[in-house]
């Protein structure tokens, strides 16, 4: 298999850039007249870039808009407002041929494997079902051979292109859903939970395939996951999220050792570690109250009624994610400071 | 250090056992269409007063079933208890007329499960649910059993539980239904706690939070707790003790500190080394090659052989008993002095 990247295209540079991307679901009532009445603000002003060859984590709990935000950028939703550019050319407004070719260059794998394959498709019909819809990809012949090959590249047994979903495990569900994402040779892979579906001892495979890839073919992955020690493996760059905002981005080492969003810094210390001798040293930060519905947001920062630090001003005034004096990642808090080190 | 093949639980000399849950040897098999799933292989684990034993082990690992069986819960069928006992206090339950068993189940070894939108009911209130096993079962009044209900939400820490009775499950978010549902188990003042996966379905601060309540809840009431999970995080927080699963046996068993420092059998020693660390940068993910086997055809010898780094012939021909290595630790491996050793260094 060729790399896709052409030797122009140079690991580093910006391939994806998302600008004020909001997500707003109508809340409608009324049986013949609906008329809308609220909307669920799933995604509300997201901005990032993702570099060519890179790892982009994209953490936060359920609610906080992060596979919403997966399927805005896959075009299975249509967002409210924002720009996304892939190589320069707009996301949101191409249609027809354009978007195909858009679309072929960033692909997806869904988190749960049992649900995202047909179980009436063989295998090798899943994995080419993408030759279908863009012919040019791989001539009518040749199909057979180049599903044979993704297989292998995935790890599988090319033997078994003739094989349903059911008679795999989960982890090798998960790999034929990568083979899948990989047949068009895209350049984005957004991977939604790709492991939480799966068991300890898989879980490690799965990862070290997907990092394997990234290698072999110059991808950049959009890796979303609620599990912060897997993003903190995986990733390069780590965001945020909290109420569909990036509350903090920066790169895996300023989010992890040097978080200064009040949130974050939560997050981070209600991870289990698996160490029984951290028991005692480690101070959880313990967020009361629940996370506040998506429909009725508080004002100003979105995390006041759970944070610890809040102020009068927070609930005026929406903290924006732009470098803090603490340190110079953006960060969205009026008092974002370092944790001071126990 | 001594070592001795024993085929009893560690620390378990007296026959009597003075354990106040003692599950001796037990196997399950659940009987299917295509075949016998041999789920339960002869596990034996204990429990003793005021500590907390964690039952670890993947999907298939018959880490629930062990619990279902002990609960009195297993569907049979299609589920068979082929032999072994299960001791509460010196009683075998598996011995006892249903009518007795039931007596058992709820007030004195009561269990909470992962789910617990599923496992309420949406069409009463979450009052009302709490309150049920009191009415039924202890012949409260309907007031009394609201006002008991009340003081439970207020013990697992649901704000404005006097005003929240009423409201049904999916009022509630998913740690708070979690509250709910430790508020049913705790009604009746039970010695054990079972908890399946407690904080599986649920996000890292709210798994904190009710992490931090079971623990509390465990030490104030004098309860003794099976946390049966997945998550090598979570066990460490909290357990005392740690029985590995695999294939439906016990594969290592050792205190929380000691398994962690230096695990004894290739099992644990994989899982440890394949989980990427908050707390350790740029590690290398090592992973355990191969999956899990099929219940129906559990390879010969050691069930882990296939998927194991040390494996030699004598693990595809021998079943491994527990290795006893001292402080009360067992390893079912061939080679366990050796895994441990490798893994202390």
């Amino acid at each position: 298999m060729t790399a896709p990247a052409s030797p122009t295209k140079v690991r580093g540079e910006t391939i994806l850039a998302v600008e004020d991307l909001v997500k707003h679901f109508p809340i409608r009532q009324g049986v013949l007249f609906q008329k809308q009445v609220g909307a669920v603000q799933a995604v509300d002003g997201v901005s990032f870039e993702l570099r060519r060859g890179e790892t982009l984590g994209v953490v936060g709990e359920s609610g906080c808009g992060k596979s919403t935000l997966a399927r805005l950028l896959m075009r299975l939703e249509t967002p409210t407002a924002g720009r996304a550019t892939l190589e320069g050319r707009d996301l949101f407004s191409a249609s027809g041929a354009e978007l195909r070719r858009l679309r072929r260059n960033m692909q997806m794998v869904m988190q749960d494997p049992y649900t995202s394959l047909n179980p009436r498709m063989t295998v090798g019909d899943i994995i080419g079902e993408p030759f279908e819809i863009h012919p040019d990809a791989a001539p009518k012949g040749s199909r057979q051979a180049r599903v044979r090959e993704l297989l292998d590249v995935v790890g599988l047994n090319p033997e078994h292109i003739n094989r349903y979903p059911h008679q795999f495990s989960g982890g090798q569900r998960q790999r034929i859903g990568i083979a899948r994402a990989l047949a068009l040779r895209p350049e984005i892979i957004v991977c939604d939970e790709p492991v939480s579906a799966l068991d300890v001892s898989i879980q490690a495979q799965v990862i070290n395939l997907l990092e394997k890839l990234q290698d072999e073919f110059g991808l950049s992955y959009i890796f979303i996951a609620h599990d912060l020690s897997v993003v903190r493996h995986i990733s390069d760059r780590v965001a945020v999220m909290y109420l569909g905002k990036i509350v903090e981005i920066g790169t895996e080492d300023e989010i992890y050792e040097r978080a200064t969003h009040p949130y974050t810094q939560a997050l981070l210390s209600a991870v289990p570690v698996p160490d029984p001798e951290a028991r005692d040293q480690r101070i959880m930060i313990r967020l009361t109250g629940d996370v506040p519905s998506p429909a009725d947001p508080p004002s100003g920062c979105n995390f006041r009624t759970r944070c610890w630090k809040a102020q009068e001003v927070c609930a005026n005034q929406e903290p924006h994610a732009v470098p803090r004096a603490a340190d110079p990642h953006p960060s969205a808090c009026h008092f974002a400071e370092l944790r001071p080190t126990p | 250090m001594s070592q001795s093949a024993v085929r009893p639980t560690p620390a378990s000399p007296t026959p009597e056992g003075g354990h106040l849950l003692d599950v001796r040897d037990l196997h399950v098999e659940f009987r299917t269409g295509e075949g016998v799933a041999k789920v339960i292989n002869g596990v034996s684990y204990h429990l003793d007063p005021g500590e907390t034993l964690a039952v670890l082990g993947e999907s298939g690992s018959g880490k629930s079933v062990t619990a279902q069986a002990i609960m009195g819960i297993l569907d049979t069928p299609p589920a068979v208890i082929r032999s072994g006992e299960i001791r509460y206090r010196g009683r075998d339950l598996l011995k006892l007329p249903e009518e007795q068993r039931r007596q058992v189940r709820g007030k004195d070894i009561a269990m909470i499960f992962q789910d617990a939108l599923s496992a309420l009911n949406p069409v009463f209130g979450v009052g009302w649910q709490i309150g049920e096993t009191l009415r039924q079962r202890e012949g409260m009044s309907r007031a009394d059993a609201r006002s008991r209900a009340v003081e439970l939400m207020d013990l697992v820490r649901i704000p404005g539980a006097a005003s929240r009775i009423g409201d049904y499950p999916h009022q509630f978010s998913g740690g708070m239904r979690q509250r709910v549902m430790i508020a049913m188990a705790l009604a009746m003042n039970p010695k054990v706690l079972i908890a399946d996966e407690p904080t599986t379905a649920l996000d890292v601060t709210v798994q904190a939070q009710i992490m931090d309540l079971l623990a509390d809840l465990r030490r104030d009431l004098d309860m003794a707790m099976i946390l049966i999970t997945h998550d090598l995080g979570v066990v460490a927080g909290v357990a005392d003790r740690i029985a590995v699963m695999y294939a439906g046996r016990i594969v290592e068993h050792a205190d929380v500190h000691s398994l962690y420092r230096a695990p004894a059998h290739p099992y644990t020693k994989g899982l440890l080394e394949s989980i990427p660390r908050l707390d350790v940068r740029g590690q290398e993910l090592s992973t355990i090659k191969g999956l899990p086997p099929n219940l129906m055809r559990i390879p010969s010898g050691c069930p882990f052989h296939p998927r194991c780094p040390y494996a030699q012939q004598v693990c595809v021909d021998v079943v491994p008993h527990d290795l006893v290595l001292g402080d009360g630790r067992t390893s079912a491996c061939h080679f366990a002095q050796e895994v441990r050793d490798d893994s202390a260094r």
